[in-house]
């Protein structure tokens, strides 16, 4: 139990320091940063109780605001995708191979993984785009920003789960 | 009552998920309405500290460009400096020891020890803060052109709205004749401006310098800031004209903040003058 509190706690510092001044400052092809800290979300434990998850996870997002001067940007989308993950979580695994107390993302197929994973990230990125730009206008760059952000996010964030944890 | 409470422990996760998204849109608006947001920037001393830590590091691999950047402008400096030796003339000329007399902007040097550039909003850290005197609202320059005006202030640390950000309007005008226009991002390239609300009275060609208008009580009159790239001119209006700016703004270290000592007194005047 203690293990899994000092886990995640150094996961969540980790990653917020990765992203602040690391992958924010990457600008792949000039204007590219992966949002890689909800990783954070993936790997936090079903069984703990929603309420910890989603207090926790709108810090997770106010600290990414507090260093990237974004006011509450990343907060609103960070909290919502918390929100969503276990409805998504349920709609991808179909309920029938789903076990509350033993569950890993890297317990289950790659696939569903990959899935859940997807759907997670582009909703983030789309909020967090959609937020930061604030106009109708712009719906195109949103997208665009979107998707090629996602793709890098995505491809980081499989890397790295598959390097960092262990298979069980 | 007892449905009431029956309620809240049904949807207890989707109230505490609610009450939590309002607060982060308060945040949201909060930043973008005040000048000088209240809790979320990156002046604090924990973020400050972060940033300044690693920016001890960075620095060093900025030392080249920052050394011919300075040499650059020392020599500018130099030659302005004899230029001026040459026109004064010794009867007229006479230093007046009080100090500050006659001094309209004060500038103070500082560090950016946070910049971004890719965002649609962007903003820098610089590593002065209210301990030095440094308020919100001062402009901030180096020696290739502008760089933002600063917002949030903590002790030792103040937050800088960037030219590169939606919410920024700079006053400038062409550097050959005074039309004044305003200069804002469009949020695609960093290198490139846009100039709006130019008068269509103005001669503008490709190539053209524009210069800081001096109209608003925040940049001094006559700091280059970059040329006109291209432009339309469809029904008789000025349009899509861009900028090319002289400074790079993705590789900036030390820049100067400008107070303006006067200020007070012009806004206080222009505020009775309206009043009026």
């Amino acid at each position: 139990m203690n293990s899994l509190v000092l886990n995640n706690s150094f996961r969540f510092i980790g990653l917020v320091l990765l992203q602040v001044l690391v992958l924010n400052h990457i600008n792949l092809f000039g204007f590219l940063n992966p949002m890689v800290y909800i990783v954070w979300i993936f790997l936090f434990p079903i069984r703990k109780s929603i309420s910890t998850l989603l207090i926790l996870s709108f810090l997770l997002g106010l600290s990414v605001d507090f260093f990237s001067d974004s006011g509450g940007i990343n907060a609103a989308a960070t909290l919502f995708i918390a929100f969503i993950r276990l409805p998504i979580l349920k709609a991808v695994l179909k309920k029938s191979d789903f076990d509350y107390l033993l569950f890993n993302l890297r317990a289950i197929s790659f696939g569903k993984a990959f899935l859940l994973i997807t759907i997670l990230t582009l909703i983030h990125h789309f909020i967090v785009f959609s937020l930061e730009y604030f106009s109708l206008n712009s719906i195109n760059s949103i997208i665009y920003n979107t998707i090629l952000t996602s793709g890098i996010t995505i491809i980081i964030s499989i890397l790295g789960i598959m390097l960092f944890s262990k298979k069980k | 009552m007892q449905q009431i409470i029956y309620f809240i422990r049904k949807f207890r996760y989707f109230l505490l998920f609610i009450l939590l998204e309002i607060l982060a849109f308060i945040f949201i608006i909060q930043h973008h309405s005040y000048h000088n947001s209240k809790f979320v920037n990156s002046a604090n001393s924990i973020t400050g500290g972060v940033y300044s830590t690693v920016s001890n590091v960075n620095d060093f691999f900025k030392l080249k460009s920052e050394n011919k950047r300075l040499i650059e402008e020392n020599t500018r400096i130099k030659n302005l400096l004899n230029k001026q030796d040459l026109n004064y003339d010794s009867t007229s000329f006479k230093i007046n020891d009080s100090a500050k007399y006659g001094q309209k902007y004060e500038y103070t040097f500082a560090k950016i020890i946070n910049n971004n550039y890719t965002n649609r909003n962007n903003s820098l850290t610089l590593n002065k803060g209210s301990k030095l005197g440094i308020t919100s609202d001062l402009g901030v320059i180096n020696s290739n052109g502008i760089i933002g005006v600063t917002k949030s202030i903590s002790k030792n640390y103040s937050t800088v709205l960037s030219i590169l950000n939606n919410n920024s309007k700079i006053n400038v005008r062409l550097k050959n004749s005074n039309h004044f226009g305003t200069l804002v991002w469009n949020g695609e390239d960093y290198n490139i401006l846009q100039l709006i609300d130019i008068p269509r009275q103005a001669h503008i060609k490709e190539g053209d310098t524009i210069i800081t208008g001096g109209k608003s009580a925040i940049f001094p009159e006559g700091i280059t800031i970059g040329a006109i790239k291209d432009f339309n001119f469809e029904n008789n209006q000025y349009q899509n004209i861009n900028i090319v700016l002289f400074n790079d703004m993705s590789a900036i270290g030390y820049v100067q903040i400008v107070k303006n000592l006067e200020r007070i007194e012009q806004i206080n005047l222009e505020k009775n003058t309206i009043n009026e």
